[in-house]
């Protein structure tokens, strides 16, 4: 509070500034050594291919964008609701613990092709990927703020009588909340990677088509622009959910916790 | 049972007392906390629990407060009206309130709602229990903070709201851990005399663990110090200053000589 916040402008002009240099760098680069377009896509027809003109990029952004959504839904409501249940059991914990361990350290896009294999094409499968991908996120860092709630204050609900639920529902939630946020916030952004990684192996059969096929489609047909955009479009769609959340986090933590 | 928790005639019950007979308590990991304690604590009585860091002055705390269960020996609370002796989860838990050496306040709630914890925990209405806890926030002087989060407030106002909370229940035994030991002295001393006022206008039984003699000697009517691991009661003193007492009389010559009977008790058995 005692130094002057920074100003939009000061906070923005710099990294603009940088973009734009290292943009019309490459753009004259590639133009100037004549640079073969199927090889090295121009910044500017990066851009172009964002505006109208038919390539359906922002279609596919729709797709992706419901079925990293539902994944990442359904990692918020099953990561929360497993760790749940893995706190309330010393036993559960116990058997369980080391495998949800064990599984964050597995590459689980890989299972990708499999989903894709039991779930035939569509947004099924892809939503699926992303709620495999993103779920033990959710889970591990829901679970590390359940059970560290300070014994003291566990003491005091058991002084006046309160039920489990109440000491979950008052207590150990509440208090778990920066963590499930921290889950929440490296789900957002592994849900969106779930998404396309499944829509590479979904390829054009599908219906609904995300950008991770467009992704495929323009690389076979020599489109760098097109497949660039298509990677902006992704980052943008993991930057929106994240931005979601942080501002969901900041109005829910900002009266108590430290980190907002 | 629990209306009558908040009838102004409430006060008029008398603090509950405590027995506890050869208690032992050993932890998972082989120490032995505590080894035949034997004490009684007297309906309406404030004593100081005296000794060393780690000798189990906390454990016996939480074993009288029912949120630990000793190896061996007994742990009963006493209605002083009828010599009633309950042991623990009869119904008595409301009638015993805890303070944390910390403040422990849940930092998502404004100190209102953190008071009224207690009673929102034993299931009683919002209206009574947000009446109840204003009325405790008044009674320690913390009127003015009370829609206040607590990384708002000040140690010492963290501290107040604690007691408020504790006070919300108007319990008869109140058991107290160290409670002003990260306070300054200026706070501490007058949070001392706002708990001794507090403790003689409300006819309450207060254990109060501590390490400073200075601090037993001014709220307490008997001291109790206890040796090193295991835990044994080595001196059991009852303490010759008068009743009324305010904060002057922490520079008398009677002072003095009690805060030194206490200290030289303590000192015998350091290690």
């Amino acid at each position: 509070m005692k130094h002057r916040p920074t100003t939009f402008l000061a906070t923005v002009l710099p990294p603009a500034m940088a973009l734009i240099f290292v943009l019309a760098g490459v753009e004259a680069w590639a133009r100037w050594s004549h640079q073969p377009a199927y090889l090295v896509p121009r910044p500017s027809a990066i851009l172009l291919a964002l505006g109208p003109g038919g390539t359906g990029l922002w279609n596919a952004l729709l797709w992706t964008a419901v079925a990293s959504l539902a994944g990442f839904a359904a990692s918020t409501i099953f990561g929360i609701f497993a760790a749940v249940l893995l706190a309330g059991s010393k036993w559960v914990r116990r058997a369980v613990y080391p495998y949800t361990l064990f599984f964050q350290t597995v590459p689980i896009v890989a299972i990708a092709p499999l989903l894709v294999f039991w779930m035939g094409v569509g947004i099924v499968p892809v939503a699926t990927c992303a709620f495999v991908v993103s779920v033990f996120p959710v889970i591990a860092n829901t679970l590390s703020g359940l059970v560290s709630t300070e014994p003291a204050l566990v003491d005091l609900f058991r002084l006046y009588g309160a039920s489990r639920f109440a000491a979950l529902w008052k207590l150990r939630l509440p208090a778990a909340l920066p963590n499930i946020f921290i889950g929440l916030r490296i789900a957002a952004g592994l849900a969106v990677i779930g998404a396309v990684v499944a829509e590479f192996l979904v390829g054009t059969l599908g219906e609904h088509e995300g950008l991770g096929v467009r992704i495929v489609e323009n690389t076979k047909y020599a489109y760098p622009d097109r497949v660039f955009a298509a990677v902006l479009l992704a980052s943008f769609l993991g930057l929106a959910m994240f931005t979601v959340i942080n501002i969901i986090a900041f109005l829910s933590l900002r009266r108590w916790h430290a980190s907002q | 049972m629990l209306p009558m928790l908040h009838t102004p005639s409430r006060h008029r019950e008398s603090g509950l007392g405590v027995r506890i007979e050869g208690v032992r308590r050993q932890f998972d990991n082989g120490v032995v906390a505590l080894d035949g304690i034997d004490l009684d604590v007297a309906s309406g009585e404030f004593l100081a629990i005296l000794g060393p860091s780690g000798c189990g002055k906390s454990t016996l705390l939480r074993l009288i407060a029912g949120l630990d269960k000793p190896q061996g020996g007994n742990v009963f609370t006493m209605e002083a009206s009828h010599g009633k002796a309950d042991r623990h989860g009869l119904g008595t838990r409301a009638d015993i309130a805890y303070v944390f050496q910390d403040a422990h306040l849940l930092p998502w709630r404004n100190v209102l709602t953190n008071v009224a914890l207690p009673l929102e925990l034993m299931g009683i209405g919002k209206k009574v229990r947000e009446e109840s806890a204003q009325r405790a926030i008044e009674q320690v002087g913390l009127g003015d903070a009370a829609d206040r989060y607590p990384n708002q407030l000040s140690g010492g106002m963290r501290m107040r709201a604690s007691l408020a909370r504790a006070m919300v229940t108007e319990p008869r035994l109140l058991l107290m851990d160290e409670p002003f030991a990260a306070l300054d002295e200026i706070t501490r001393q007058r949070l001392d005399d706002q708990l001794r006022a507090l403790w003689a206008a409300l006819n309450m039984t207060v254990i109060f663990v501590t390490h400073s003699t200075i601090e037993a000697a001014f709220l307490a009517q008997r001291a109790i110090v206890l040796s090193s691991r295991p835990a044994r009661i080595v001196e059991d003193y009852v303490l010759n200053l008068p009743a009324e007492r305010t904060g002057s009389i922490r520079s008398t010559p009677a002072f003095a000589r009690e805060t030194r009977v206490l200290y030289q008790a303590l000192e015998r058995n350091e290690v």
